[in-house]
């Protein structure tokens, strides 16, 4: 190219970008493609507004979920590398009981009922994906990359959980990881995409009124004025479903989530209502007819380790003391209604648990004011192990218990002994228990 | 100051704040992201693009194309048939079937008994109900929706008689 023609070959370039721009590929980067009349900044503000306030309760749910198991205690911690990530982290209380059970349902039945809210919110902005050109600013080309981590972390963070507690162990690693730091790459994009469209879709909410909406039939609706974001059809097609109609069907999407999990979160005679949910399904085991998070045999437990030669050992003071069964039933014996909620979002209900307290054995170890007892079960697998801080011990309803409505422990719940604290992470309250070391 | 900003937001095209809290969070997903090293990286960035693009380009498309198809039914019934519904089916078989593929989407796993032993062993319980409870469910969703229309079509004939399309 000839030196002395720097202008043209400027001109050159801004003509072959405009020629570029007024060509978009044939397809979904057309803009007549997309010919819902329904799309538009109002419906995509409705389901944007619902979103934030549930996104937000799902990452402030998760991070406690994550506080609940005391990751600073000795091998508790599933995320060890957490750094800087984990400096909200506090000691975790025993009271009141039913706290984790309120997260942790929470965290999964919401998670559940918001499924429907996104697939409709990434409904309403999908013209956006295929705009043209891709982007015509550096701005717009880092906002470009952000929405990737945005909707790849969403959709990731829903599909982990959703999976996990189906006990489809497809993704790519140990679960806690993934799916608590999926999180934290999701948020940071979370957080702008809300700063950086928080005025916009106040301006979008206050566009229409809701009560007209929601007393607008099919016939009657009509698109939204045509807006400078390109999510309003330039081609729209008759409306099909009024926006009430969309609306409702999202709902009622929700709903019908709601209605197939909750009952494995309460229990009792509502459980079997959770047709779809893991833990809808009664175990038909009388009076230890309540979810089991692994059965006995799926770690290797037998019925002879766990029989007459079963001991527990109190470590801490200055000699070990062992005790049979036995010799703990002869122990005075507390009796606790308390649930166990585990991470996937299932619970118990309250159960009658009668043992020993915690704080009990701690005296009889000889160490009465413990700073963290180290839990070792006959399980020797994940979560096999246990440290529970001072405060879990010595609350009054904190037990190694050996009965659980009336009768004794099943196998599978944890016979000979198992611990039951208040408001503790289920895998915490550690089954076939044979170890306990008191720490001062 | 604000003529710098305005120089900056020509060039850029959004204000500095912008590009500063983009940069932020770009470095807070790159702190979280290292963390995920060990867990296999190009794993873990598969499932995290695979994820956005299995909704974008798989999932959305088809159940796009489903609902393209029933409208097609639907408005080609319209116009050719001789007696018209007194009131629009149409989004009385979307709503039950709409609901009953969330259903199958979200519940894929049990459904299709993909967990294989890892949810026998460790519950204790039975994947088998699970097929049979969605088609129930199902069942119970085109049930409800069918009550539904009849009552808006009797309503419908009673308030008004039939005169023309509806």
């Amino acid at each position: 190219m000839p030196p002395d023609e720097p202008v043209g070959s400027t001109g050159r370039l801004s003509r072959l970008r405009r020629t570029v721009e007024d060509n978009p590929p044939p397809g979904p980067f057309r803009p007549g493609f997309w010919r819902s009349p329904l799309r538009g900044p109002w419906l995509t503000a409705v389901l944007g507004s619902i979103l934030l306030v549930g996104v937000t309760i799902l990452f402030v749910t998760g991070l406690l979920s994550y506080a609940a198991y005391n990751p600073e205690l000795a091998g508790n911690d599933t995320t060890p590398g957490h750094g800087l990530l984990g400096f909200y982290l506090f000691d975790w209380p025993t009271r009141p009981s039913w706290l984790y059970w309120l997260l942790q349902g929470t965290h999964v039945i919401l998670g559940f009922v918001l499924i429907p809210v996104l697939l409709a919110k990434l409904w309403s902005v999908i013209p956006r994906l295929f705009a043209w050109p891709p982007a015509t600013s550096v701005a717009q080309l880092l906002e470009r990359a952000s929405l990737l981590l945005l909707v790849g972390g969403a959709v990731f963070e829903f599909v982990t959980g959703v999976a996990n507690i189906q006990y489809w162990y497809v993704f790519p690693g140990s679960f806690y990881a993934l799916h608590f730091y999926g999180a934290w790459v999701f948020i940071g994009a979370f957080v702008v995409h809300v700063a950086v469209r928080f005025p916009r879709m106040v301006t979008a909410l206050r566009s229409r009124r809701l009560r007209g909406e929601l007393s607008t039939d099919t016939t009657h609706t009509h698109p939204e004025p045509p807006d400078p974001y390109g999510l309003v059809s330039t081609a729209p097609a008759p409306a099909s479903i009024s926006r009430r109609g969309v609306l409702g069907l999202v709902g009622a999407g929700s709903l019908t989530m709601f209605a197939l999990t909750v009952g494995q979160s309460i229990g009792g005679w509502l459980r079997p209502t959770a047709l779809l949910a893991p833990r809808g399904q009664g175990t038909g085991d009388g009076p230890n007819d309540f979810p089991v998070n692994k059965t006995a045999s799926a770690v290797g437990i037998t019925a002879a380790a766990a029989g007459p030669g079963w001991r527990l050992e109190l470590r801490g003071g200055d000699a070990p003391v062992v005790l049979s069964r036995d010799q703990l039933a002869a122990v005075p014996q507390h009796t606790a209604n308390l649930p166990i909620a585990c991470v996937e979002g299932w619970s118990t209900g309250n159960q009658e648990w009668s043992g020993v307290r915690l704080r009990e054995l701690a005296v009889m170890a000889g160490v009465a004011d413990p700073a963290s007892v180290f839990v070792e079960s006959l399980d020797d697998g994940t979560f096999g192990s246990t440290t529970l801080r001072g405060n879990q011990v010595l609350d009054a309803d904190s037990l190694l218990a050996l009965r659980v409505n009336g009768v004794d422990l099943s196998l599978d719940h944890g016979f000979p002994a198992r611990v039951i604290v208040p408001n503790n992470p289920g895998v915490h309250n550690t089954k076939w228990v044979t170890r306990m070391t008191f720490e001062a | 100051m604000r003529r710098i900003a305005s120089g900056f937001a020509t060039a850029y095209g959004a204000h500095p704040l912008h590009l500063l809290s983009l940069l932020a969070s770009f470095a807070l997903a790159g702190y979280a992201a290292v963390k995920l090293v060990p867990q296999g990286f190009v794993g873990v960035a598969v499932w995290f693009v695979g994820a956005a693009i299995v909704h974008d380009v798989v999932l959305l498309p088809l159940y796009g194309l489903v609902d393209r198809g029933l409208l097609g039914v639907w408005r080609h019934r319209r116009t050719r048939a001789e007696a018209l519904p007194a009131a629009p089916w149409l989004n009385y078989v979307r709503l039950p079937l709409g609901l009953s593929a969330l259903c199958l989407l979200v519940f894929l796993p049990s459904i299709f008994e993909l967990s294989g032993d890892s949810y026998v062993s460790a519950t204790g319980l039975s994947t088998q109900p699970y097929l049979g409870n969605w088609l129930l469910v199902t069942a119970v969703l085109f049930g409800l929706s069918a009550l539904a229309y009849a009552v808006r079509l009797q309503r419908t004939r009673t308030r008004r008689p039939p005169t023309g399309p509806a």
